[in-house]
């Protein structure tokens, strides 16, 4: 019964498997990240050194603004996405995703949606410059012509988002193994069957905000024009209203895959696995009650600002307890740190870290010091490379083995480790104080006082960027020529469906559905 | 084949996704008008008041400060005729603001109000604002714009000061009228 893979090209344009699927979503995304990442290079080249050197701050403003398009949507939502597709089947027994022709759909919308976005590169007027969140009036009014583009590519984007989360939820819902019962679902599964529905919720929303631009802009309507009676801030509460479970959309598969990682090479189950998937549900509805904490100084009541200011503290109790819940899995463990350990146990720090600054900015008085400098840089670089990032990192590392039957070369992935980690810090940590200091985010020159943590900033940017290099490296190698593996475990201490499937996995996986006890 | 429980979780999700776009666009902005009408956030006054009581509170007094902005590269002249005045709660006050169009060419604006603080905004009523219509200007011509307004005797105690601050959007070329009913 069981046939390879199709021959040539046609294989990847018209595949319906999972795997080839979740394949070309984590190569995309890695080409996605290396580009994000050549941008987020231009920016810290500029700010080396205070004074304009390499660009002009025309370009500068598209750079901070497609560095950030690109690695939310482009890197770190695919990333994920990728690895759904690879293990989501794997895990629950499932031969397929439930809709495969769609997974092929979703996946193939995708490069024109970042063609639309990035050809904006090569247009009059400049791809777009208005920062990340394209708040109104400069997206609308101040935009230049080619924002129709990124509002385009930014539909075809959430088309694709919206497909894969159905594809996710009907799978999940509906093909997991006889005897699988929902609360015996792997962390990985739960964190994006949650996932999966927040995005089915938001990207509409953001599709909303987007669609009520186009109009503005070309229809001659006023959503976020106030002279026709609209209101700009208005555009601030539908973005942000997708905005926030959109970080949440980012890091709840990260503590999927952490949550696997840390078992593993703890040699223990997970600690309050039922309460992992309480705290991931909880901060899940959370996410779509707090989001003005963005907006503190548009002018809201007081109320508005105390409720916010709270709401958004409420967040830290279900995130602690998942911390606490990986600190109490490795206590007394049998730790072992290879490589994937080693980047779970800097998701925690550093996540937590990020965490706290977090809270620090959900102080409301406090907030109007940290608003839009280069503290909230940290703070969010701290959640979405060190949490994100990372965890896809440490994802690809545990389950490459398994995907390719090839092991990675151990050393150079703990060198890529530790480059990588230093240069996080470097890079992210000296922006806590340049911003506590008053330095605002999103400008392409600085006052000369911050000057030496600009310096050290750029210094750890490069470094880091170096390192992911490294690690494209090491996977082409290990895919190429790394040492054959045979055995189902690559790791003795790892539990789980996909481990009970030969390694390398078949190209057709659970024909027949394994039963669970 | 059409009630395999795929297909049934798939219209589910298709319909939920159909049903948060419909919310975004035709919901949410209409709700967030609401929330501002009803709690005054966000500061924008109401329509034309009619005044229904002649009765004035004259042992509060307040003072209503005026402010005026231009949007963007609006090139017209624009001030209020006096920029501060303290008036009773309940008694109509008159004032006017001063527009001229410094360019060559007849142009149209549109007056947006706000008012500031936000407890004060439902208080604040005009029973005639040049803000409510469009204000076309001949090339080079000046015009003095009628305001009237009662400060309601309900105001807060806690308010004292109130300011209101008009901006005017340049309106020449836009194809459509806009539907100024919010202001």
């Amino acid at each position: 019964m069981a046939h390879g893979p199709a021959k040539g090209i046609g294989r990847w344009l018209f595949t319906t498997n999972h795997k080839d699927i979740g394949t070309m979503y984590l190569w995309f995304s890695f080409a996605m990240f290396l580009m994000g990442g050549f941008f987020a290079m231009v920016i810290r080249a500029e700010l080396f050194q205070p004074g304009m050197q390499i660009v002009k701050p025309e370009f500068f403003n598209q750079m901070t603004t497609m560095h950030g398009l690109v690695m939310v949507f482009g890197a770190i939502m695919p990333a994920f996405v990728g690895l759904a597709n690879w293990m989501i089947p794997l895990q629950i027994g499932a031969p397929d995703m439930a809709l495969p022709r769609m997974n092929n759909l979703s996946f193939w919308i995708l490069p024109f949606a970042f063609t639309l976005l990035t050809a904006t590169f090569f247009m009059e007027g400049g791809a777009p410059n208005f920062g990340w969140t394209f708040y109104a009036p400069l997206s609308t009014t101040y935009a230049p012509p080619t924002v129709n583009y990124f509002i385009f590519g930014v539909h075809l984007m959430g088309a694709s988002s919206i497909m894969g989360s159905i594809n996710i939820i009907a799978t999940v819902l509906n093909m997991r193994a006889p005897g699988m019962t929902l609360m015996k679902m792997p962390m990985f599964v739960w964190t994006w069957l949650i996932t999966a529905f927040l995005l089915i919720a938001v990207m509409p929303v953001l599709a909303g905000a987007v669609t009520m631009m186009l109009m503005d802009i070309n229809f001659g309507t006023s959503f976020f024009n106030a002279a026709g009676g609209g209101d700009p801030v208005l555009f601030q509460h539908v973005f942000w209203f997708f905005g926030h479970p959109e970080v949440y959309i980012i890091i709840l598969p990260a503590f999927g895959v952490i949550s696997h990682i840390i078992p593993t090479f703890s040699r223990k189950p997970l600690f309050g696995y039922s309460s992992m998937v309480y705290a991931t549900a909880s901060i899940a509805f959370l996410s779509f009650i707090v989001w003005a904490h963005h907006m503190f100084l548009v002018g809201m009541p007081i109320g508005g600002e105390l409720y916010f200011m709270y709401a958004t503290m409420l967040i830290a109790v279900p995130t602690a307890a998942k911390v606490f819940n990986w600190i109490s899995t490795m206590f007394r463990g049998s730790l072992t740190f290879e490589t994937p350990m080693l980047y779970a146990v800097a998701f925690v720090i550093l996540f937590t870290i990020g965490g706290f600054t977090g809270i620090m900015l959900a102080i409301a008085p406090a907030d109007v010091q940290y608003h839009d400098t280069y503290f909230v840089v940290a703070h969010f670089h701290y959640v979405m490379v060190a949490g994100a990032i990372f965890s896809s990192t440490a994802a690809v590392y545990y389950w490459l083995p398994k995907w390719t039957g090839k092991m990675y070369n151990e050393t150079m992935g703990k060198v890529q480790f530790w480059i990588s980690f230093i240069g996080f810090n470097i890079t992210f940590f000296p922006q806590h104080f340049i911003g506590l200091a008053g330095m605002p985010r999103r400008y392409s020159d600085y006052a000369l006082q911050f000057s030496d943590w600009n310096m050290i900033s750029s210094i750890g940017a490069f470094t880091y960027g170096a390192a992911q290099l490294l690690f494209l490296f090491n996977v082409v190698r290990t895919i190429r020529s790394g040492t054959p593996v045979s055995e189902p475990k690559t790791w003795e201490g790892a539990e789980g469906l996909e481990w009970t499937l030969p390694t390398p996995v078949p190209y057709h996986t659970f024909s027949t559905p394994p039963t669970i006890k | 084949m059409s009630t395999s429980p795929v297909k049934k979780t798939l219209v589910k999700l298709l319909v939920g996704a159909a049903g948060m776009f419909i919310f975004a666009i035709f919901v949410m902005p209409p709700l967030y008008y609401v929330l501002c009408d009803l709690t005054g956030i966000g500061g924008k006054t109401g329509g034309r008041y009619e005044a229904q009581d002649a009765s004035v509170d004259i042992t509060r007094s307040i003072k209503v400060q005026f402010i005026t902005t231009n949007n963007g590269s609006m090139p017209w002249d624009f001030s209020p005729k006096v920029t501060e005045i303290v008036v009773h709660p309940g008694e109509p006050t008159a004032v006017a603001f001063y527009a001229r169009n410094r360019t060559s060419k007849d142009m149209v604006a549109q007056a947006v109000p706000n008012v500031s603080p936000f407890s004060a905004t439902k208080y604040f009523h005009k029973t005639e604002c040049f803000c409510f219509n469009e204000q076309p200007l001949d090339a080079w011509s000046e015009t003095d714009m009628p305001l009237v307004f009662i400060v309601d005797k309900d105001i807060p105690k806690s308010v004292n000061t109130i300011t209101l601050s008009y901006t005017l959007f340049d309106i020449t070329n836009r194809e459509d009228p806009p539907v100024a009913q919010l202001n």
